[in-house]
């Protein structure tokens, strides 16, 4: 029955129950692509609220004090978040003050330098390199690495740069080779493929006709990359060194073998440390009272809190260079 | 009958034959779950082969640590957890739990100073409380210099290696620290992890073992197995009845033997510090927790006589690996409990 009924339909009718279906797909498809963006929401304000309710213990017994306290004695169920934060914020500063600059020396090489028969083979390497476990990096850290730093570079710096006024106390301390700096230069050299390969990808969207323009009126490479590329694709590299940034805040096995993993605050860099992620992985398995227990998953929620801060003060700081930028053209 | 019939007719057997043994197998074999300290794991998967080649039976077991052993079998996820802690007699009562000590190893220091070889360094039990308390800084310090006449020592900063996770070893240390040094006691005191006073972590004797063998001048502190597996320079050190011994077996044996095993409730012994002649200072047990009352009662059953086939018949296993075996003693004293206890 149904089928000659149809056949004598309109083309209006056609087109009606035509326009019903779209209109139907089109609810379906939004909702499925809310559902998509809510679901991340929701499963990160379900991990920090997790993490903020494992730890309600550790923030009750010790309120404001475990922000800022360096005491971590598992004997005496003492417990202050200072040490592995402030270890966490200084070996990602190191990571980023190598990582940022050096990205962009290869992204610029890869880009406007090399020649074409180079660039794919040298970018995939750089891929590659984003693709090894992190406890790779660690090992070869602990075995290559931490003996280089110890025998070489950090009996250097304290003798050479310890004695300096101002950044000589950073750099004094014994070779044990282990510490800070290690920790930030590792992980600088994680992070190096993720935001070198986001550059380099977003230098190659420039348009070509941007460039030959600025090379016609006589501009040098640099100046091409720097006044022309890098303001044209900036909110993509910054996304590229927030995405690294990210990674360095919250690695844990590379830093785990190369960091010390001691609860001092030493304002040397050479001194062994503590990172959040390292003292949860460290720990959790023995942690063996509640009250400890809970201070590790307050760590995993402050770990959350100090990359929120670290990435909304970095997002301020873009919107503020957006805003200059605006100003001058 | 073609070819391809016979493949089939043959395929099909071999299936069936497989799918038979499987189920065979998977009908008699009892799997018993365990999980805890790291020490005691390599002699565990040993005991695991060999009984499972006798028996069919499978013991699994997680090396997670001592306190995760702990935590696991009072969460009762585990058959059985062990721990190189023993729990205190009236914490077992609460948790209806029973302990008992399955094997004995020792915990051992180890530096790494240039020319010093293995056994050749000396230690007391208050200058390596100093040394990791930080107050002894340097390798000639007159105290070490002082009881190693005729080793050359160098002017060099000692580095000290601990544990970064919690740790039965960490226990078995500072608990040996703390009855030798009131200021370890009151600065420090004992647990599975501590707030150390100086030096950096390893996690596991493994990562002890390898940032002593990285950092020059250091000094950590491992189960004998991983000293002599990575061929560090280990240390004597004196014992209660003032003499040096060199860690190995015999001592450790020897220090089992002075502890009365039946004094406390539920084995509770801690046989650092022991008395006696040629006693090692720093031995350490293992031990087993399991509850009286289990809910699966012939898991329980299979676990014990795993137990009971590996402390009666898996001694020779267990020297293999450099653990000492129970005396026979106590492996009785440990049968009759199970007899009592355990339902």
């Amino acid at each position: 029955m149904a089928s000659p009924q149809a056949l004598e339909l309109s083309p209006v009718d056609l087109q009606g129950r035509r326009e019903r279906r779209d209109r139907l797909l089109d609810t379906v498809f939004r909702y499925a692509v809310t559902v998509c963006a809510v679901f991340v929401l929701i499963s990160l304000l379900g991990a920090a609220f997790s993490m903020l309710w494992g730890g309600r213990l550790a923030f009750s017994t010790f309120g404001w004090r475990f922000l800022w306290s360096p005491e971590w004695d598992a004997v005496q169920k003492n417990f202050g978040a200072l040490v592995p934060i402030y270890g966490t914020l200084v070996t990602a500063l190191i990571a980023m003050i190598i990582a940022v600059p050096v990205s962009f020396g290869i992204a610029f090489f890869l880009t406007e330098i090399a020649p074409p028969w180079m660039r794919a083979p040298v970018a995939a390497a750089v891929e590659l390199l984003a693709g090894i476990p992190s406890i790779i990096y660690g090992m070869w850290g602990l075995f290559v690495f931490v003996p280089f730093m110890g025998e070489h570079v950090a009996p250097w710096l304290d003798e050479h740069v310890g004695p300096l006024p101002l950044i000589g106390p950073l750099f004094q301390g014994p070779p044990i080779g282990l510490g800070m700096l290690t920790a930030g230069i590792v992980l600088g050299i994680m992070v190096i493929p993720f935001i070198s390969s986001v550059m380099r990808e977003v230098f190659n969207t420039v348009p070509v006709h941007l460039k030959e323009s600025a090379y016609a009126v006589g501009n040098t490479t640099w100046e091409v990359v720097w006044d022309i590329v890098l303001p044209y694709t900036r909110s993509a590299v910054i996304g590229g060194v927030f995405l690294g940034l990210g990674r360095a805040l919250g690695e844990t096995m590379a830093v785990t073998f190369v960091l010390g993993n001691a609860h001092q605050l030493s304002l040397s860099l050479l001194e062994p440390g503590n990172s959040i992620a390292a003292t949860i992985a460290n720990e959790f398995t023995e942690a063996d009272s509640a009250i400890y227990l809970s201070s590790l998953i307050a760590l995993g929620f402050l770990l959350f809190i100090v990359t929120f801060i670290v990435l909304a003060i970095a997002r301020f700081m873009l919107s503020r260079l957006a805003l200059r930028a605006g100003k001058i053209t | 009958m073609s070819l391809s019939v016979l493949l089939k007719n043959a395929s099909q057997g071999i299936t069936l034959g497989c799918a038979t043994l499987l189920m065979v197998s998977v009908g008699h074999a009892a799997e018993i779950t365990g999980a805890g300290s790291t020490f005691v794991y390599p002699l565990l998967s040993k005991w695991s082969a060999t009984y499972n080649e006798k028996t069919g039976n499978r013991v699994n077991y997680q090396s997670i640590g001592s306190g995760g052993g702990i935590a696991q079998i009072k969460a009762a996820t585990v058959t059985f957890g062990a721990s190189d802690m023993p729990l205190k007699p009236d914490e077992l009562q609460a948790a209806g739990l029973v302990q008992f000590p399955v094997v004995i190893g020792g915990v051992v220091p180890v530096v790494n100073v240039e020319g010093i070889k293995p056994g050749e360094l000396k230690f007391t039990g208050p200058i390596l409380a100093d040394i990791f308390l930080g107050t002894i800084a340097k390798w000639n310090d007159a105290a070490i210099a002082g009881i190693n006449p005729g080793v050359k020592l160098p002017d060099q900063k000692i580095t000290v290696v601990h544990r970064s996770d919690g740790s039965g070893t960490t226990f078995n240390w500072v608990n040996y620290l703390s009855k030798v040094s009131s200021d370890w006691k009151t600065k420090v005191g004992e647990g599975t992890s501590v707030s150390w006073p100086a030096g950096v972590g390893g996690k596991g004797n493994e990562g002890v073992a390898a940032y002593v063998n990285q950092i020059k001048g250091s000094i950590g502190y491992v189960e004998l197995a991983y000293a002599t597996a990575n061929k560090m320079a280990y240390a004597a050190v004196k014992n209660k009845n003032n003499e040096f011994v060199q860690p190995a077996a015999k001592g450790f044996q020897a220090a089992a033997e002075q502890v009365n095993w039946t004094e406390q409730p539920d084995f509770y012994q801690i046989i650092t510090d022991a008395p006696g002649a040629g006693s090692w200072p720093i031995a350490a047990t293992v031990f087993v927790m399991m509850y009286k009352e289990p809910k699966d009662a012939q898991r329980s059953k299979d676990a014990i006589a795993f137990f009971k086939w590996a402390l009666e018949e898996g001694q020779s296993d267990a020297q293999s690996l450099d653990y000492i075996p129970l005396p026979g003693t106590l492996v009785k004293q440990i049968e009759a409990s199970w007899a009592k206890n355990i339902h």
